[in-house]
């Protein structure tokens, strides 16, 4: 299925299709497509059937229906989903009891009308960015299925890439939406720290989490997001502020928005496939101001700290009792971050607030900022080093170079999939100051508008 | 770039966390912790104010 979520809706909205026929269709692309790239851990599909049956009869019954009416969409393991086990990409959590309740986004996907049609794979707690999970094996990148997906919203990324939904929704603490958008090509928002809720969601680190959605169309992105917004009581990090909606900010008018590229570390940990993609972009925007964040060595290593010291801790029983079951390539990691000592993880929470100031600064004169989402495009499945300008760094944990002075200070962005032909896809950044995700949205159109961004379709359709 | 202080350090907060880690494993978490280490250290080295205090806040 290569239709996009709001097409579908207006058709069912048409009488031109019936939901009920919209999730028999989907599920079968899932499960002629799926083994290919290893998107989904569990197919809803009694859970679909009914949904779409619901959306269906409200059309029946001459009701308005709500914007993503019938819509599929898929949530990353780590959403609670009523009758599942909330995995969190682990074996540990595969014997926890089944979820009681839908986590707060999906409630409002269902309040949208839209219909999940199953979860999706990921590092195990969240704690990577490639999805090469041992226990439910990696996901493959729809553009070449030897290669990484990204992560660790790797699932999230794929099925949108892939077409087998037309949204997903994937966490992102560190670079975990952003990395595998830029990976698998597609249209992914990390909103602002506190925007949407992640009650009934699997944390990983809670000063740093961020949930999201995942789209291959930028219009989809932006209707998803709407859908998501709101206060939430539960989530005690969640700002209480009133949704504003982007959906009617996508015309591509750009005329009063001062956009820079950022340089220093930006520039230095990047391959020329990265460089190139970043150029592209600004020269689409017309861009002839770089601007260096001092400070953003310091923010990426805050970020590092107190992700793996909350990491660390979050799992400290599971790493004593039943580490044997945990993921080899991240518990040994996990293990460092649960030594990490106090004095190094307050002063990282204490460098953030002073990076975050200087960050605010640079915003008097410049509304946007435009870098790279990954330092490279996707990698061979089984990769353990990159080599940047700056020098020869272990992959796994390195992806995330570009995305962790960002979500640091929790500064929301679009990762916009650029267009290279005969390349393997790489997404830049588009970087706001903070509940600005609408000027993140106004240039991730214009970047579409002006033709140089786009989700291009997998051969796997072919 | 090994840190010399680092395996002591490992040992004796596994031994208070209550974490038993014995040959490669070992090993492996002193490397992991190394690199933490080395990340953190330019970090560690700024100096702050009394009132750069954590905040998780982000008005604009």
């Amino acid at each position: 299925m290569s239709e996009t979520a709001l097409g579908i809706a207006q058709s069912i909205r048409d009488g031109a299709v019936k939901a009920e026929a919209i999730v028999e269709r989907t599920l079968a692309g899932i499960a002629r497509i799926n083994p290919q790239v290893n998107a989904f851990t569990a197919v809803t599909a009694d859970r679909a059937r009914a949904e779409a049956r619901a959306v269906d009869k409200a059309r029946a019954a001459g009701q308005s229906l709500p914007p993503l009416a019938g819509v599929p969409y898929a949530v990353k393991n780590l959403f609670d989903v009523t009758g599942l086990a909330t995995l969190a990409g682990s074996k540990v959590h595969a014997s926890h009891a089944p979820a009681k309740a839908d986590a707060k986004l999906v409630t409002r996907m269902k309040d949208a009308g839209a219909v999940l049609v199953g979860t999706l794979n990921m590092d195990e707690f969240a704690y990577g960015f490639t999805t090469e999970n041992t226990h439910y094996g990696p996901t493959r990148n729809p553009h070449d299925p030897e290669r990484i997906a990204g992560g660790s919203s790797g699932g999230s990324g794929a099925a949108a890439a892939a077409r087998l939904v037309p949204i997903t929704l994937a966490s992102d603490t560190n670079g975990s939406i952003r990395v595998p958008a830029s990976l698998c090509g597609v249209w992914g928002l990390k909103p602002t720290y506190g925007r949407l809720s992640r009650s009934g969601s699997f944390p990983f680190v809670a000063s740093l989490d961020h949930l999201g959605p995942i789209a291959a169309d930028l219009r989809d992105l932006a209707a998803a997001y709407d859908a998501l917004q709101g206060e939430d009581a539960n989530d005690p990090a969640c700002a209480q502020r009133a949704p504003e909606p982007v959906s009617d900010s996508l015309d591509g008018d750009l005329e009063d928005v001062r956009i820079a590229r950022l340089g220093g570390w930006f520039e230095a940990n990047l391959t020329a496939d990265a460089k190139a993609a970043v150029d592209i972009a600004c020269k689409a925007l017309h861009v002839t101001k770089t601007v260096t964040w001092a400070e953003a060595a310091l923010g990426r290593a805050a970020a590092f700290i107190i992700g793996a010291s909350e990491g660390g801790n979050l799992h400290l029983e599971d790493l004593k009792l039943r580490r044997g079951d945990m993921e080899p390539l991240s518990r040994d990691r996990f293990l460092a971050g649960a030594l990490v000592p106090a004095a190094w993880y307050v002063q990282a929470q204490r460098i953030r607030a002073l990076y975050r100031e200087a960050v605010r600064s640079h915003f008097a004169n410049t509304d946007v900022f435009i870098a790279a989402a990954t330092p490279c495009a996707a990698t061979p499945i089984g990769t353990e080093w990159l080599d940047l300008e700056s020098g020869r760094v272990p992959l796994r944990p390195s992806m995330g170079l570009l995305t962790q002075p960002i979500s640091c200070i929790g500064l929301p962005v679009v990762a916009a999939p650029i267009l290279r032909s005969g390349s393997l896809p790489i997404g830049v950044q588009v970087i706001a100051a903070p509940w600005r995700e609408d000027l993140c949205f106004r240039v991730a159109a214009a970047l579409s508008a002006r033709g140089v961004a786009a989700s291009p379709l997998p051969a796997l359709h072919a | 770039m090994a840190n010399k202080k680092v395996p002591a350090y490992v040992d004796a907060a596994c031994a208070l966390q209550g974490l038993t880690l014995k040959g490669e494993e070992r090993d492996r978490v002193i490397l992991q912790f190394e690199r933490l280490a080395e990340i953190a250290a330019p970090m560690l080295a700024v100096p702050i104010e009394p009132d750069d205090e954590p905040a998780p806040v982000f008005e604009p």
